[in-house]
């Protein structure tokens, strides 16, 4: 009995011996690349035999093989691991050699560049079945980038209202308007998270709350200071510490985690033809439509709206003409305070938000803003939309991580050619 | 750690390489707000070209160091020019805003994959300072000194650092006495006088951008020297910012605001990033972890950057050294 232990103990050990040292003496000789390559037209996949591979560094070619039947290919770079790390080669698919019918995936990518940086061997996986077609007609492009433009563009123009009111009236340039849609944002995600309200009571407490907010900076900081006669720059250099101090008590209480609202649906995405438009997109963007004719007719309309206007012309003429311009600039932060609030809840509905969202896109609201002319309420919107569709379609010619440039870039040309904005009136502005 | 490792902790950064750049930044932009009272929100933008053009000849193209410093500063000189063409026209806030949207753009079209291949991305460019290495003169084993230590790389680039400061301190001291200079700070006080005394406003205006925005390209130079890397996020908004504070703290139009600024600016933040660090750290710290953990703790010295900007522009906007009476932000 005890001899049996034993000798059964011995070929356990011995065969884990084995076990640990045969991957590790193949290692310590070659790198293998190898693969399988299996047909996913077919569940379950089904093996492709002889398709050639090659294996290129720095242009020669160091190694061959085609896969057997099984699908199995492997080849054994030339020269010890040591020498080749650091090296980087091509692993080649010859797409002539694949079988009738079958194609890669994504037909572009036959090769692959490894660089080497361990001793193990290197997987490669080839994706084979039906070619799929991901050129889109460029008419589709340009309308799904247009329809994307327009919504984007109508959200920056809820963000920026606020920024080009401020300005308009107090010449407060406010790099912490970014904080103030932030706000939004985080005040709705308090509601739901921590106090477990419905998305629409939370979002609609949220804005309020918000007004409150544009109201609590007016009051706390920026009418003490018009009071002391600090000067517009100075200001504007306030607001900057206004927005790192913000954005980090933010983080402090929300953290760096992205966020999502809950009890949303997103909805089926309608079909107009090939374009694409997600409900919730146009939902946003409807709510946005009516909020800006509402406001428009407000400043156009009534009693306040024009001693705004009178206020944003000339703020000692229209306070000499019996305007209360103390009251003016202070529904104006309110209402500015609640517009980028609600925008701020709206971006996050479509693309979730951080404790820096308003901060990511404030140079955008800027770029609109500017655009349109700095102050004008016509404007802010056309610049808007203008750069909406300008980011959304310089994705159809340029990589979309630069999407953001090409506003940033034009808004700077603009200013070349005509400082005061697209809307704005000839004054001088240098 | 105990009480004295965060003083000592707190000076030697208060004197490391962080204030160097810093210091080197804001001495470029006293040029530009400070006398000439540009308000250029882009001086990161600068401090890129100068950090990425010598990390990517050296990485990339094999180039030795000095030539690739003569190019990166060559580099601010185009970005002036370029930038200064359409902007250098407009009202403050406007050009505040078109030069913050231009160093935006310029960061990340630097720090995107399609250009992963010339300047990597979002890791940007790294491993480039073994020349900067082999001039290092100070022994292996790092200086100590009243209880502070610096590695001898670090030690090394205080040296160069501190001295290239000093240089300029000198320099900029010397050109703001010349006749040249004398306009530089006329034009910050009253831009159409010096039009009628038929001075060219816009060639002056454009010879301080280049000249600020060289020096900004030495900051970021030495960024990527110190620390051997240059990456998109070095370059933010945000640093442009602390930029500003560091020569706001000082005193613009001071020639040592931004040596002084940049000295206190961060032996402050770093006292109080370790000061939030020991207080929230060990196994019962002294702020309990529901009022802060020691990922929060990390947050307080960007609040209190924040309130020492806001405060230092409502109360003392001429800083701890400077002249009320010289300061652009009063004269519009």
């Amino acid at each position: 009995m005890r001899r049996r232990i034993a000798v059964l103990l011995s070929i356990m050990v011995c065969s884990l011996a084995a076990g640990l040292l045969a991957p590790a003496m193949a290692d310590s000789n070659s790198i293998d690349v190898n693969g399988t390559l299996a047909d996913t037209r077919t569940t379950p996949a089904k093996p492709v035999p002889g398709v050639a591979i090659s294996i290129e560094e720095g242009g020669a070619v160091i190694g061959k093989a085609v896969s057997g039947a099984d699908g199995n290919f492997s080849i054994t770079l030339p020269g010890a691991p040591i020498d080749l790390l650091g090296k980087t080669i091509t692993v080649k698919l010859d797409k002539d050699t694949l079988p009738k019918g079958a194609d890669l995936r994504d037909p572009k990518k036959t090769s692959y560049k490894v660089l080497i940086k361990t001793d193990a061997n290197i997987r490669i996986g080839y994706a084979i079945g039906p070619a799929v077609d991901n050129s889109v007609p460029i008419f589709t492009q340009i309308g799904q980038s247009g329809i994307n433009g327009i919504f984007l563009g109508l959200l920056l123009a809820l963000a920026a209202l606020g920024l080009s009111l401020v300005f308009g009236t107090t010449g407060l340039t406010n790099f912490a308007h970014g904080e103030l849609i932030t706000f939004g944002a985080l005040a709705a995600f308090f509601f739901q998270d921590q106090l477990s309200w419905a998305f629409f009571p939370a979002a609609i407490a949220a804005v309020v709350l918000s007004g409150a907010f544009g109201l609590a900076n007016d009051r706390l900081l920026w009418k003490p200071l018009r009071g002391k006669g600090t000067g517009l720059i100075a200001m504007m250099i306030v607001s900057i510490g206004l927005s790192i101090f913000l954005r980090n008590i933010y983080q402090y209480f929300f953290g760096a985690d992205n966020h999502q609202y809950t009890g949303v649906q997103a909805g089926k995405l309608w079909n107009l033809g090939s374009i694409g438009i997600s409900p919730k997109s146009f939902y946003i963007a409807i709510v946005c439509v009516v909020v800006l004719v509402a406001v428009s007719l407000a400043v156009q309309k009534t009693r306040l709206g024009k001693a705004t206007r009178a206020v944003s012309d000339n703020p000692a003429l229209a306070a000499s003409s019996g305007i209360d311009v103390d009251r003016v600039i202070t529904t104006i932060w309110i209402v500015g305070g609640a517009l980028a609030g609600m925008s701020g809840i709206m971006w996050g509905l479509t693309n979730g938000f951080d404790y820096q969202v308003g901060n990511k896109i404030l140079l955008l609201v800027f770029a609109a803003v500017t655009l349109g002319g700095l102050g004008t309420i016509w404007g802010t919107m056309v610049g808007s939309i203008i750069v909406g569709l300008l980011v959304e379609m310089s994705s159809i010619i340029l990589p979309s991580e630069l999407k953001y440039v090409t506003a940033l870039v034009v808004l700077v040309l603009i200013l070349l050619v005509r400082p005061q904005g697209l809307l704005g009136r000839a004054v001088r502005v240098g | 750690m105990s009480w004295s490792d965060v003083l000592t902790g707190a000076i030697e950064q208060g004197i490391g390489p962080s204030a160097i750049i810093y210091c080197l930044a804001a001495i470029g932009l006293n040029i530009h707000f400070g006398y000439t009272g540009l308000l250029n929100f882009g001086q990161a933008a600068f401090m890129m070209v100068g950090g990425y053009a010598v990390g990517a000849l050296i990485q990339d193209q094999g180039w030795p160091l000095f030539p690739s410093i003569v190019i990166g500063l060559l580099a601010a000189v185009v970005l002036a020019l370029i930038l200064g063409v359409p902007t250098l026209r407009l009202r403050a806030d406007y050009l505040a805003i078109a030069t913050i949207a231009s160093a935006e753009a310029i960061r990340q079209v630097l720090g995107s994959a399609s250009l992963k291949d010339q300047f990597g991305g979002q890791d940007g460019r790294y491993g480039f300072v073994d020349g900067m290495r082999s001039l290092n003169f100070v022994p292996s084993g790092g200086v100590h000194f009243l209880g502070l230590d610096f590695r001898s790389y670090d030690f090394f680039i205080m040296i160069v650092g501190w001295s290239l400061a000093l240089i300029l301190c000198g320099f900029v001291y010397l050109l703001m006495r010349s006749p040249w200079g004398r306009v530089l700070k006329s034009i910050r006080e009253d831009e159409d006088a010096v039009r009628s005394l038929g001075k060219n406003v816009y060639s002056y205006k454009m010879q301080a951008l280049v000249l600020g925005g060289v020096i900004g390209a030495m900051a970021g130079i030495m960024s990527g020297l110190a620390t051997s890397n240059v990456a998109p996020s070095d370059f933010a908004t945000d640093t442009t910012f602390f930029t500003y504070t560091v020569l706001l703290i000082g005193g613009a139009a001071r020639v040592f605001g931004p040596v002084a600024g940049a000295l206190i600016f961060w032996f402050f933040i770093s006292g109080l990033d370790l000061f939030f660090d020991k207080m929230t750290s060990g196994s019962n710290p002294a702020i309990p972890a529901s009022i802060m953990t020691d990922d929060q703790a990390s947050l307080m010295r960007l609040i209190f950057l924040g309130l020492i900007l806001m405060l230092i522009m409502i109360y003392r906007p001429q800083g701890i050294f400077g002249d009320r009476r010289e300061l652009a932000i009063d004269a519009h």
